[in-house]
């Protein structure tokens, strides 16, 4: 019906267009179902990205979006002659490579062991347990840290103490070294169980054959750990791995907002926490926007990385 | 135990390290579960009691005041009102846009799939950072509103895929024979493909019920100033933040009078168990479900 909008053009893209069209007019369901929903993704995320601006202007926020004052590159420049920014980029690359490499090699290690209980029942429970902090929110999660790390019947400083490793309570949580461990080891605590549920369906995945052919030939659990299990997965764990380093940068700031206090501030800022003390704190929107951005333009860059590595290993796209 | 006969043919060492392996999980259990258990025990003991210490999993002295003394606190009942309402409403409008978006995705013949499949893709990835979106929120008239915690989740690129992927391994026959019926697309969604998508379905209401109920930086960025439209988490944040911060930052004198007639920590103790016991009470029951569909999701994305 439509097809007859474009006479003059060459008869075959006249004709593609009007397969176009005919082919949208079968689809209306289709695309009243999707369009709105574009359009409003539009809106809470690209949008944003449009704000970007902001860092190249004076943003003052009583103006119009349009009567702006521009700054060029002002912001920026400012960002890196601030001695606060390297402590921030600092803080956010250690906690990422932290948590990148514990939380890579202790939900593998732990699929493996669960993998042999041979027990379905211990296995089960042992499961279902593993997965509960990962619905638990981070408020909670840092709540319990707290507790658990506290000088006063905390229980690590209790056990600590019982087996005479340390003779009086250690302030954990008053002490900046201890800070990124900490974040770190609340981080395993809470994903370890969910991170292990890929790899515990690509070692289901592994034929029983394999196992019973090397229990033949008189290997060990543990050789068939390393002979069959780990190979076996192989992939699975390289996918995986390549994916978190596509992630590395982002990792948020809920852990290190409510673990932190101003006696460890020098280890706990992470550059979105500079970003909202100094964007929505003090009220400069633009210097704000710009750390928001180069920590955007950080994660793209690793991500692109991540793809090329990707792409070499699996011959696939994950973009 | 299995099989008798390779018991008896089993290399020595593999005793060692089943051994080895049932203390490590067991480590694994109680290493999770102690922190629960001794918040639950202290909640349910008298506060006097529990600053003499060494409470462990059991309440030495049993008492429900805990309880009483923060369900009287006005501030509370309505950030568990508030959080029950976004869970509620942020969970059927989540799950609608994402099987609608789902479905469309996953038919052959719509021409929108590739693009759409890639614009949102690019949202997991790329986003615009905390301030742009502030000054959004802020020009769209949505700060100190409901509405804040709805209206930005609507569209969950990662819950869009894993239904995605859940429906493109059901039988094309299916669509095919309803057409013939005269269905139009938004019927056979409707009738056909949603009633078999219910495992996919239950993974991410579960996804989007956790994500709402867990949720405590919305309020604190847009809504710290209307009390009405406080949540759960937030005060549980605030609470919990104060012994570090001082009460002086806290609003209101309510709270302090709250903390005074039991102890803070039971206080503390209590209100985190309100919040983490309904997850506590759904997520067993769906395990199968989210299980799978992680899998899908990763082997798919």
């Amino acid at each position: 019906m439509k097809s007859d909008t474009a006479p003059y053009g060459a008869p075959t893209s006249a004709a593609r267009a009007g397969r176009f069209w005919r082919n949208a007019a079968r689809s209306k369901y289709l695309y009243a179902m999707s369009l709105p929903f574009v359009a409003w993704v539009f809106v809470f995320n690209y949008l944003p990205l449009w704000g970007w601006t902001m860092a190249f202007q004076n943003f003052r926020p009583g103006r119009g979006l349009f009567d702006q004052e521009w700054a060029g590159l002002t912001h920026f420049r400012m960002l890196l002659q601030d001695d606060m920014f390297y402590l921030v980029l600092r803080n956010t690359l250690a906690m990422s490579l932290m948590g990148l490499i514990a939380g890579f090699t202790v939900p593998i290690v732990f699929a493996v062991l669960l993998n042999e209980v041979r027990n379905i029942v211990f296995k089960r429970f042992v499961q279902t347990v593993s997965y509960l902090p990962h619905f638990v929110s981070w408020v909670v999660v840092a709540g319990l840290v707290t507790k658990m790390l506290s000088t006063q019947n905390g229980i690590v400083n209790d056990v600590l103490l019982w087996t005479g490793l340390i003779h009086e309570p250690v302030q954990f949580m008053a002490k900046g070294e201890w800070f990124w461990g900490i974040v770190t080891a609340a981080d395993v605590w809470k994903e370890t169980g969910w991170n292990t549920i890929i790899y515990l369906a690509a070692i289901a995945g592994i034929g029983p054959e394999l196992y019973e052919a090397a229990r033949v030939d008189g290997a060990s659990r543990v050789r068939q750990i390393w002979h069959i299990t780990l190979p076996g997965i192989r992939t699975t764990i390289i996918i995986l791995l390549i994916m978190s380093i596509g992630h590395l940068i982002s990792i948020g700031f809920e852990k290190q907002f409510l673990l932190g206090n101003n006696l460890v501030r020098e280890y706990s800022q992470v550059l979105d926490l500079y970003a909202l003390n100094y964007g929505l704190g003090m009220g400069r929107f633009s210097f704000g926007t710009a750390i928001n951005m180069f920590n955007s333009l950080v994660s793209v860059i690793l991500l692109l990385v991540a793809n090329g590595l990707f792409k070499r290993f699996t011959n696939e796209s994950i973009m | 135990m299995s099989t008798q006969a390779s018991l008896s043919r089993r290399p020595p060492g593999d005793r060692v390290f089943d051994l080895f392996v049932t203390v490590a999980m067991l480590f694994v259990t109680v290493v999770t579960l102690y922190p629960f258990l001794n918040v639950l025990a202290i909640s349910f003991n008298d506060s006097t009691d529990s600053v003499r210490g060494g409470l462990t999993v059991y309440p030495r002295e049993f008492t429900l005041e805990n309880y009483k003394v923060i369900f009287a606190y006005e501030t509370l009942v309505t950030g568990f009102r508030n959080s029950v309402l976004r869970t509620v409403i942020g969970t059927v409008i989540g799950i609608a846009s994402a099987s609608m978006l789902a479905f469309a995705l996953s038919r052959r013949d719509f021409q929108g799939r590739r693009f759409i499949s890639f614009y949102l893709a690019l949202t997991m990835y790329v986003s615009g950072g905390l301030i742009p979106i502030y000054i959004l929120i802020r020009d769209l008239g949505l700060l100190n509103t409901f509405a804040v915690y709805i209206l930005p989740g609507v569209v969950t690129a990662f819950n869009v895929f894993v239904i995605r992927s859940f429906m493109d391994g059901l039988p094309e026959a299916l669509q095919e024979s309803a057409k013939l019926d005269g269905a139009n697309d938004f019927v056979i969604f409707w009738r056909i493909i949603l009633p078999l998508c219910k495992p996919a379905l239950a993974t991410i209401a579960l996804f989007l019920a956790v994500g709402q109920w867990n949720s405590w930086f919305d309020t604190y960025l847009y809504n710290a100033s209307k009390e009405a439209l406080t949540t759960l988490q937030y005060e549980l944040m605030k609470v919990l933040q104060s012994t570090d911060r001082g009460m002086s930052d806290y609003r209101g004198q309510n709270m302090n009078e709250v903390m005074n007639q039991v102890s803070p920590e039971s206080v503390k103790m209590a209100i985190t168990m309100v919040v983490t016991v309904p997850i506590l009470a759904v997520y067993p029951f769906l395990q199968k479900y989210f299980v799978k569909g992680m899998t899908l999701g990763a082997v798919k994305s």
